[in-house]
C-alpha cells in the first residue's frame, strides 16, 4: 500500500471510543476518505464520516486493545494503490499489502500493524523508452515498456492527472519503480510507479458497445449465455452450487489477457488453491504460466471487515490500470454479497439509517458504480481496452428475491443463476438454463459466425428449443409418468437428456473436459443434432424409441466431451449413428 | 493498571456499562465483584473516553450497581501446555475435572490471528473415518471444516463419536503405534444437555479417548454469554498442538447453534439492528473467525479439522446458522429425519451433503483410482432413484419402465446397504468402492456414463440381473 511510504503527517488527533473496526477521534483535521494511522500501533483506517469536531474511521486491522486517549495520524492522502511493474503473479489483503511480504515479516498468521508498499520499492525493471527528447507526450500516453512477466509487457503511462508536454530527458536501462525515467518541459517526471485513489474511475475517453466474446472454455457460458469483453456477470447461488469453482473456471480459461481475482470475504484454503494451481497451469492461448498474468487479491472471511469494504476497489483499480495499457482485463470478485455485508457491518456502526434488510440505502448505488467501472473503452491514450467484471452473489437461504441479488441483476447483464438442485444431482456447472440469460448474445453472433461456425447461432437456438420443450413436457411427466407421452414426445426427452448430460454438464476437475474450445462446443452440439434427426427419421420409419436408443454408438455422446481428439472422435461418432440407426429400418 | 471502579450506570441482559475516568482498551478483559463477593469475567465491547460496554461471560444476575468494577489491561489468554491433554475444563477454561491447576508454557489471546493464505498448505490428505456415506461420497481430509448439519433429536452425536474413533490416515496403519498417539481430540461443547455430555464422556473414557482429549464443557444451564468464548478457547488450545506440538488435531463444536443463540441475545441488548431473523448482521464474520481456524500451515507437522455440529431449527436448512455457516465451512454432511425413522444408522442424506475438497484428496495413490467416478455415478444414480419415488407415488411402480424400476431399487439398496452401516462397523475404502461397484452393478453398464469405461471393464460385477436387461 502505497501509505507505506507517506511518513509525514498532516494533522493528528485523539481516539474518543472504539468500537469493533470502527474508531472516532476528537481533534484531527481530516477530509472524506483519508488514510489514518490509529493508535500507538499505527493501524491503518480511512475516514468515513465528519460531524463537527467528531471523525469516524474504519479501521483495516484488528482493534483489541486500542484504548480512547490513543493518538491518531492523518496522512493526508485518499485510500490508494500502487501503480507499477510487479503486480502480476502477485497477492495482497484488501489494501494492496504483499501477502508474502506480510508472512516474510511476521510468519504464518497476520499480524497487525505491519506495513508493506504494493510493489516492490527496491527491485529493478528494464525500462525501454517508447519515447525520444523532443517528443510531445500527453496524459495516459505510453512512454516506455517494461518486460513485467513472461506474458505481459508492462506499458508505463504518463499518469492521468498529468498535464503532459515535451520530453526533456528519457532513461533507457534497468532501474527501481520510483526513479525517474522521463521528466517534461513543464517539470513533470514520470516513474514506473503511479499511485491512484481507489475510489475514483481513471479516466477513460468514452465506452464502447462490445462485441467480442469473453471466451471462457466452459460450454453452457460460450454457448448458451455468452459474456462480452467488457461485459458483466452475476453468478447468484446458495452455498456448494459452485460459484467459486465457476470463477475459477473463467481465472482459468477466459482469453482475457490480465485476470484479477478478488476473494472477497470467502475461504483462505479457496485463495491457496489458486496460489499453488496457478503457477502449473498454462494459459490456452499463450503456453504461459496462468499467474505470470494474473493478480490475486485475498481478504478472507477472517480478515479485517473494513479492509473487505476496500478490495473490490484495489481489485477494480488495478484492473483499470491494465485496461489503460490497451489490454482486455477480467475481473472476478468472489463474493459481492460479502462485500455488501461489509457495508452494512460498518453502516450499522455508524447507526446510519438502515434500508432493506438492514443494508445501507446506499446498496444499490455503490454496486452500481462498482459495475460501471467495466466496459469496453477507448483510453485517453487512443488505445482500446476493456474490463469484464463477473461478480458472484450468494444469497442467504439461496432465495434470489434478497437486496443485494436483486440490485446486481439490475445493472449486469449476464444472469448465471446456480441451482442447488442441480448441484444435488452431481449436474455441474449448476447453471440453470432456464433461468440463466444474457443480454450480449445477439451482438455476439457475428463473432461466432466468422470465427466459429456461420450456423452457430442457428444450432443453439435447436438446443434452446429442445430444452424449453423438455421443461414442458416434464411437467407432463410428473403427473403420468414418461411412458404415458407420445413416442416423438418421449424421443425429445432422450434428445433434451443428452444435451443436458452430454453437452451442458462440464467436468472442471477432468483434465480434458475442463477446458472446450469453442469449436469442440460447437462439434458436440452438432452430433447431438445429427442423433436427434436420425432418430427421428428412424422413428417415423418405424422404429421404436427403446430400440432407438439401445444402439451401441448413442451412449457415446456422452463422452464426447473427454475426447482431446474431438475432431476425428465426433465425425466417427456421427457416421456411427447414421449406420446404427439406419440399420434398423 | 487494575484501577476499580463503583461507577456501573445501567445493567441490560447480558450487558453493564460502567463510567471511566482513565481509557479502557477494546476487548480487554474485565472483573466484577458482586456485594456479595463473587466475581464475574467480561469483556469491553465498546470503549469510549467516558463510559464501557461490557459483556459479562457468566450472567449480570447478582451484579447491581454497588458492584465494583476491575480492568486487567489485558486480552482474554488461553494458558496453554501439552499437559492439557487429558483435562476437562469449564466452558470458560477452568479445570473442573478435580485435577491439579494448569501450569501453562505461554498465554495466548483467543481471538486468534488470521492464517495469511500463502502460509496455508492445501488440504488432501484423506481420513478414512470408516462411514460409507462419508469416505466414499463426502470425503474428510486433514486440515478441512466439515460440519454435521443435524436437527433436534437426532443422532448427530454417535455420528461424531464414530468419526473421532475411527478415523484414521490409512498410511499410517502400517506405521506403528508412535504416529498413532500424534493424533487429539478437542472437545467444545455449548449449552448441550448433562446427558449429552455423558454420551461423549462415556465413550471418551471407554475407548480411552480422554487421554489424548482436551474437553471444554459449557451445559445448558451454563451461562450462555460463556458460549461466545468457548470455542475460541478450544480453537487457540488446537491451533497450540497442531501447529507448535505437531498434533493433528480434530475439534469436535456442538452445538453451534446454542452459540449463535448467545450471539444474538448479546446483539440484542446492545440494541443492534438486527440482521436476518433476529441474528445480528455480523454473524457471518464472527462464524467465520470460528471456522477459517482450521486447516493446514507450510512447513508444520500439525493439522486442525473441525466438524463443528449444528441443530437446524426447524430442519431448516435456509435459517441463517445453517446458512451462514455452511458459506463458509468447506461442506456439509446432512442427518435426515426419515431416513432415521427407517432405522438407517448413520442417517446421512448424501444429496444435499458435500465434501468441498473431495476432488483433490482422492484418486489413485490417494484412496483408489475409481473413487471420483464410482462416486459421482452414485450421486447421480440415487438422485434419478429419488426423484422417481415421488412419480411411484402417483402413477404405481407398473407404469413405470424397466429402467426406471431398476433405479428404484437401486436407491432402496443405496440406503440400505451403502449408508446403513450402524455405529460401531469400521469399513475402509475399499469395501466402500467396492460396496458401491455392486449397487452400480445392478444397473445396465450403459446406464454408467459418469464412469471411464476402463473403470467399468475392470471393475463392474456381471451380475445376472444386468444381463438380463441386455
Ligand atoms: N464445474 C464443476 N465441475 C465439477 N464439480 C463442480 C463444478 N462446480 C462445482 N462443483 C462441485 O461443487 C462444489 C461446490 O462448489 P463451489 O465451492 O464453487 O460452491 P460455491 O457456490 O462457491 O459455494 P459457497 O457460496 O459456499 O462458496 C465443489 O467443491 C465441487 O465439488
Ligand atoms: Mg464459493
Amino acid at each position: 500500500m502505497s501509505q507505506a511510504t507517506a511518513t509525514e503527517t498532516t494533522s493528528e488527533g485523539v481516539i474518543e471510543s472504539v468500537s469493533g473496526p470502527v474508531v472516532t477521534a476528537v481533534d484531527l483535521d481530516a477530509r472524506m476518505n483519508d488514510v489514518v494511522y490509529v493508535g500507538e500501533e499505527g493501524l491503518m483506517g480511512e475516514v468515513i464520516e465528519i460531524e463537527g469536531n467528531l471523525t469516524t474511521i474504519q479501521v483495516y486491522e484488528e482493534t483489541s486493545d486500542v484504548a480512547p486517549g490513543e493518538p491518531v495520524a492523518n496522512t493526508g492522502e485518499p485510500l490508494s494503490v500502487d501503480l507499477g511493474p510487479g503486480m502480476m503473479d502477485s497477492i495482497y489483503d484488501g489494501v494492496q499489502r504483499p501477502l508474502d511480504v506480510l508472512e516474510e515479516q511476521m510468519g504464518a498468521f497476520l499480524d497487525r500493524g505491519v506495513d508493506a508498499p504494493g510493489i516492490d520499492l527496491e527491485k529493478t525493471w528494464e525500462f525501454n523508452p517508447e519515447v525520444e527528447e523532443g517528443d510531445e507526450v500527453s496524459a495516459g500516453d505510453v512512454v516506455g515498456i517494461v518486460p513485467e512477466t513472461e506474458s505481459i509487457d508492462h506499458k508505463v503511462l504518463v499518469p492521468p492527472d498529468y498535464e503532459g508536454g515535451e520530453v526533456t530527458s528519457v532513461e533507457s536501462g534497468n532501474f527501481n519503480v520510483d526513479e525517474t525515467v522521463v521528466e517534461l518541459d513543464n517539470g513533470e517526471e514520470i516513474q514506473m510507479r503511479q499511485q491512484w485513489p481507489v475510489r475514483e474511475p481513471r479516466p477513460t475517453v468514452e465506452k464502447e458497445t462490445p462485441t467480442t466474446p469473453l471466451v471462457s472454455g466452459q460450454r453452457v457460458l460460450d454457448g448458451l449465455f455468452p459474456i462480452a469483453k467488457g461485459g458483466t456477470a452475476a453468478i447468484p447461488g446458495p452455498f456448494g452450487s459452485g460459484k467459486t469453482v465457476t470463477q475459477h473456471q473463467l481465472a482459468k480459461w477466459a482469453d482475457a489477457d490480465i485476470v484479477v481475482y478478488v476473494g472477497c470475504g470467502e475461504r483462505g484454503n479457496e485463495m491457496t488453491e489458486v496460489i499453488e494451481d496457478f503457477p502449473e497451469l498454462e494459459d490456452p492461448k499463450t503456453g504461459k504460466p496462468l499467474m505470470s498474468r494474473t493478480c490475486l487479491i485475498a481478504n478472507t472471511s477472517n480478515m479485517p471487515v473494513a479492509a473487505r469494504e476496500s478490495c473490490v476497489y484495489t481489485g477494480i483499480t488495478i484492473a483499470e490500470y491494465y485496461r489503460d495499457m490497451g489490454y482486455d482485463v477480467a475481473l472476478m470478485a468472489d463474493s459481492t454479497s460479502r462485500w455488501a455485508e461489509a457495508m452494512r457491518e460498518i453502516s450499522s456502526r455508524l447507526e446510519e439509517m438502515p434500508g432493506e434488510e438492514g443494508y445501507p440505502a446506499y446498496l444499490a448505488a455503490r454496486l452500481s458504480e462498482f459495475y460501471e467501472r467495466a466496459g469496453k473503452f477507448q483510453n485517453i491514450n487512443g488505445s482500446e481496452g476493456s474490463i469484464s467484471v463477473i461478480g458472484a452473489v450468494s444469497p442467504p437461504g439461496g432465495d434470489f428475491s434478497e437486496p443485494v441479488t436483486q440490485n446486481t441483476l439490475r445493472i449486469v447483464k449476464c444472469f448465471w443463476a446456480l441451482d442447488a438442485d442441480l448441484a444435488e444431482r452431481r449436474h455441474f456447472p449448476s447453471i440453470n438454463w432456464n433461468e440463466s440469460y444474457s443480454l450480449y448474445k445477439e451482438q455476439l453472433d457475428p463473432w461466432w459466425r466468422e470465427n466459429v461456425h456461420e450456423e452457430f447461432p442457428e444450432v443453439r437456438q435447436w438446443a434452446v428449443d429442445v430444452l424449453d420443450e423438455e421443461a414442458e413436457l416434464q411437467e407432463i411427466v410428473q403427473l403420468v409418468g414418461k411412458d404415458a407421452l407420445p413416442e416423438d414426445q418421449q424421443l425429445t426427452l432422450e434428445v433434451a437428456r443428452y444435451i443436458r448430460e452430454g453437452w451442458l454438464q462440464q467436468n472442471a476437475f477432468h483434465d480434458v473436459d475442463t477446458y472446450c474450445e469453442p469449436e469442440k462446443t460447437y462439434l458436440m452440439l452438432t452430433a447431438i443434432q445429427h442423433f436427434s434427426e436420425e432418430a427421428f427419421d428412424a422413428l417415423e420409419a418405424g422404429v421404436p424409441v427403446e430400440e432407438i436408443i439401445d444402439v451401441d454408438a448413442v451412449p457415446q455422446l456422452n463422452r464426447m466431451n473427454t475426447q482431446e481428439d474431438f475432431e476425428a472422435y465426433i465425425s466417427e461418432l456421427k457416421d456411427d449413428l447414421s449406420d446404427q440407426l439406419r440399420e434398423k429400418y | 493498571m487494575q484501577k476499580e471502579y463503583k461507577t456501573i450506570t445501567e445493567i441490560s441482559g447480558p450487558l453493564v456499562f460502567a463510567e471511566i475516568d482513565e481509557p479502557v482498551g477494546y476487548d480487554e478483559i474485565v472483573e466484577i465483584e458482586t456485594p456479595s463477593g463473587e466475581t464475574r469475567r467480561g469483556q469491553v465491547l465498546e470503549t469510549t473516553s467516558e463510559y464501557v460496554a461490557i459483556q459479562v461471560f457468566e450472567g449480570t444476575s447478582g451484579i447491581d450497581r454497588n458492584s465494583s468494577v476491575r480492568f486487567l489491561g489485558e486480552t482474554l489468554q488461553m494458558p496453554l501446555t501439552e499437559e492439557l491433554l487429558g483435562r476437562v475444563l469449564s466452558g470458560s477454561g477452568e479445570p473442573i475435572d478435580g485435577g491439579p491447576e494448569i501450569e501453562p508454557d505461554e498465554e495466548r489471546p483467543i481471538v486468534g490471528a488470521a492464517i495469511n493464505p500463502t502460509a496455508r498448505e492445501y488440504p488432501e490428505e484423506f481420513i478414512q473415518t470408516g462411514v460409507s456415506a462419508v469416505d466414499g461420497m463426502n470425503t474428510l481430509v486433514r486440515g478441512q471444516k466439515l460440519p454435521i448439519f443435524s436437527g433436534s433429536g437426532l443422532p448427530h452425536n454417535d455420528l461424531a463419536l464414530q468419526i473421532a474413533r475411527q478415523a484414521t490416515v490409512p498410511e499410517e496403519e502400517d506405521g506403528g503405534d508412535d504416529e498413532g498417539s500424534e493424533f487429539a481430540v478437542i472437545f467444545g461443547a455449548m449449552g448441550i444437555t448433562a446427558e449429552e455430555a455423558n454420551e461423549f464422556m462415556d465413550d471418551f473414557e471407554r475407548t480411552g479417548a480422554l487421554e489424548r482429549s482436551v474437553v471444554f464443557m459449557n451445559l445448558a444451564d451454563d451461562p450462555a454469554v460463556e458460549r461466545t468464548v468457548t470455542p475460541r478457547l478450544a480453537l487457540t488450545t488446537a491451533e497450540y498442538l497442531a501447529f507448535d506440538k505437531g498434533y493433528h488435531v480434530l475439534v469436535i463444536l456442538t452445538d453451534m447453534t446454542n452459540y449463535c443463540e448467545a450471539l444474538r441475545e448479546i446483539g440484542a441488548a446492545r440494541e443492534e439492528v438486527p440482521g436476518r431473523r433476529g441474528y445480528p448482521g455480523y454473524m457471518y464474520t464472527d462464524l467465520a473467525t470460528l471456522y477459517e481456524r482450521a486447516g493446514r500451515i507450510e512447513g508444520r507437522e500439525g493439522s486442525v479439522t473441525q466438524i463443528p455440529i449444528l441443530t437446524m431449527p426447524g430442519d431448516d436448512d435456509t435459517h441463517p446458522i445453517p446458512d451462514l455457516t455452511g458459506y463458509i465451512t468447506e461442506g456439509q454432511i446432512y442427518i435426515d429425519r426419515d431416513l432415521n425413522s427407517q432405522g438407517i444408522e448413520p442417517p446421512v442424506n448424501v444429496l444435499p451433503s458435500l465434501s468441498r475438497l473431495m476432488d483433490d484428496g482422492i484418486g489413485e495413490g490417494l484412496t483408489r483410482e475409481d473413487h471420483a467416478d464410482v462416486s459421482d455415478q452414485l450421486y447421480a444414480a440415487y438422485a434419478e432413484g429419488e426423484d422417481l419415488r415421488d412419480l411411484v407415488n402417483i402413477v404405481g411402480r407398473e407404469a413405470l419402465s424397466e429402467r426406471d424400476n431398476k433405479y428404484l431399487d437401486f436407491a432402496d439398496a443405496f440406503e440400505t446397504e451403502f449408508v446403513q452401516q450402524g455405529y460401531d462397523t469400521n469399513r475402509d475404502i475399499d469395501e466402500t468402492l467396492d460396496l458401491g461397484w455392486e449397487l452400480l452393478s445392478e444397473l445396465p453398464k450403459e446406464e454408467l456414463n459418469r464412469i471411464d469405461e476402463e473403470l467399468i471393464e475392470e471393475y463392474y460385477v456381471e451380475t445376472e440381473a444386468a444381463q438380463t436387461a441386455d
